[in-house]
């Protein structure tokens, strides 16, 4: 008989709904000494998906790291989406990951097989991401926790942002939302195999093509779509760039299946959180309820967000798989976001 | 009127309870939840089986009391 514990019953939250809330996180570092350093380009105060050094002028350095408990029971594919979501903070800034380091909690309930398989899905993500495993730290815990810290490289002149979106850019998104809410009601047993299959394939998919696609185009801004949600990472692109982001609900691709299952209530905390942090928004009448909570969802492993000039975006949109131009930037309004 | 106590769970395993009382399809449940996400995902089922749900809140302990 099979007795092993399911890997996501070993944690109270899943994914990047485990995350933090980002008001939560602010309050918390306030009023903290810190240097300054001119190299470092982008820090914490910014909000953004990694920090980056400038190293000289042609390279800059990427730094991120992301972990979180376990959102699927197989721990091959667990590693594998863990894996994907640590790498893709380095793409979200136009960079190329190179060195990888492991963050591993394992708990007394999860035998060596399931470890070395949550390690082994992160080596392959890796070793596709064209980068190394160059080392790690593991412990004991309560939970099982596994994520990445990753080094990336860009030059400094193609370092993408979250804070620098122009009026006039049109906004891709590169996976479809949802994700949140579905693997919610999957542990509810509400979520046919196939739909589940398809979102682990998702979550388990690089933003590496994108991010190639992405850097050939001249791109203002970009983000990954991950725990605040679509719109608590609009939000705060918006905010750091000092620009309204207009959504259009209609073009936003989403798993069809998760607007009743958002209507029903399976959504992640992390979905309320989000709804809190974004406190500028203008919601159009007629937009479903479910709708904005899809919009909400926090996603893990999510697709990039980036804010490309108009005249380009079809031309780009083209040669991206399952991506969508999903809205406009225009200058500051009343709101920092308008759905539409 | 059946009665449902899921403080201290997390979502989505009060909605699941929820759902699971509903099957037996009374005209009235009363659950105590104890956070904000549990509050609005348990209003959001019931709503949707065509409940009509009203809230009492003592503490951090909020009683939903749902009736069709």
């Amino acid at each position: 008989m099979e007795t092993k514990a399911k890997l996501t019953h070993l944690a109270a939250c899943a994914g990047c709904g485990a995350k933090v809330g980002a008001g939560t996180l602010a309050a918390l570092l306030d009023g903290f000494k810190t240097r300054t350093d001119p190299r470092l380009v982008v820090g914490f105060d910014r909000s953004d998906d990694a920090c980056v050094y400038l190293i000289n002028d042609e390279t800059a350095l990427i730094e991120t790291t992301d972990f979180f408990p376990p959102i699927v029971d197989d721990p091959y594919l667990y590693g594998q989406i863990a894996a994907a979501n640590a790498l893709s903070d380095v793409y979200a800034m136009g960079g190329e990951p190179r060195l990888a380091l492991n963050l591993l909690c394992t708990t007394a309930a999860m035998d060596d097989d399931t470890v070395r398989e949550i390690l082994r899905g992160g080596y392959d993500k890796v070793y596709e991401a064209g980068a190394v495993v160059a080392g790690g730290h593991t412990i004991q815990s309560a939970e099982p926790i596994y994520g990445l810290a990753v080094t990336g490289f860009a030059h400094p002149d193609r370092v993408l942002t979250n804070s620098n979106a122009k009026p006039g850019d049109a906004l891709i998104l590169t996976k479809p939302l949802g994700v949140g809410v579905l693997t919610t009601a999957a542990k509810a047993d509400l979520v046919e195999e196939e739909l589940l299959h398809r979102v682990w394939n998702q979550m388990a998919t690089l933003n590496r093509a994108a991010r190639d696609v992405m850097v050939t185009y001249p791109v203002h801004s970009c983000t990954d779509v991950t725990g605040f949600g679509l719109l608590g990472h609009s939000y705060e692109m918006a905010q750091g760039s000092s620009v309204s982001i207009h959504l259009r609900a209609a073009d936003i691709p989403y798993h069809r299946e998760a607007l009743e299952l958002a209507d029903m209530g399976f959504l992640p905390a992390g979905a309320y959180r989000n709804r809190d942090y974004v406190r500028e928004i203008c919601v159009a009448p007629g937009i479903s309820r479910a709708m904005q909570d899809i919009c909400y969802d926090p996603q893990t492993s999510g697709g990039l967000l980036f804010a490309i000039p108009q005249d380009c975006a079809e031309d780009c949109l083209a040669k991206l798989d399952g991506a969508a131009i999903v809205g406009y930037v225009t200058e500051r309004q009343d709101a920092a976001l308008y759905l539409e | 009127m059946k009665k449902l106590d899921a403080r201290g769970l997390s979502c989505p395993e009060p909605v699941v309870m929820i759902r699971k009382a509903m099957q037996s399809g009374e005209d009235a449940y009363e659950m105590v939840v104890d956070n904000h996400a549990a509050k609005e995902n348990v209003t959001r089922y019931a709503e949707h089986q065509g409940y009509t749900v009203t809230v009492s809140e003592e503490g951090s302990d909020v009683t939903l009391t749902m009736r069709k």
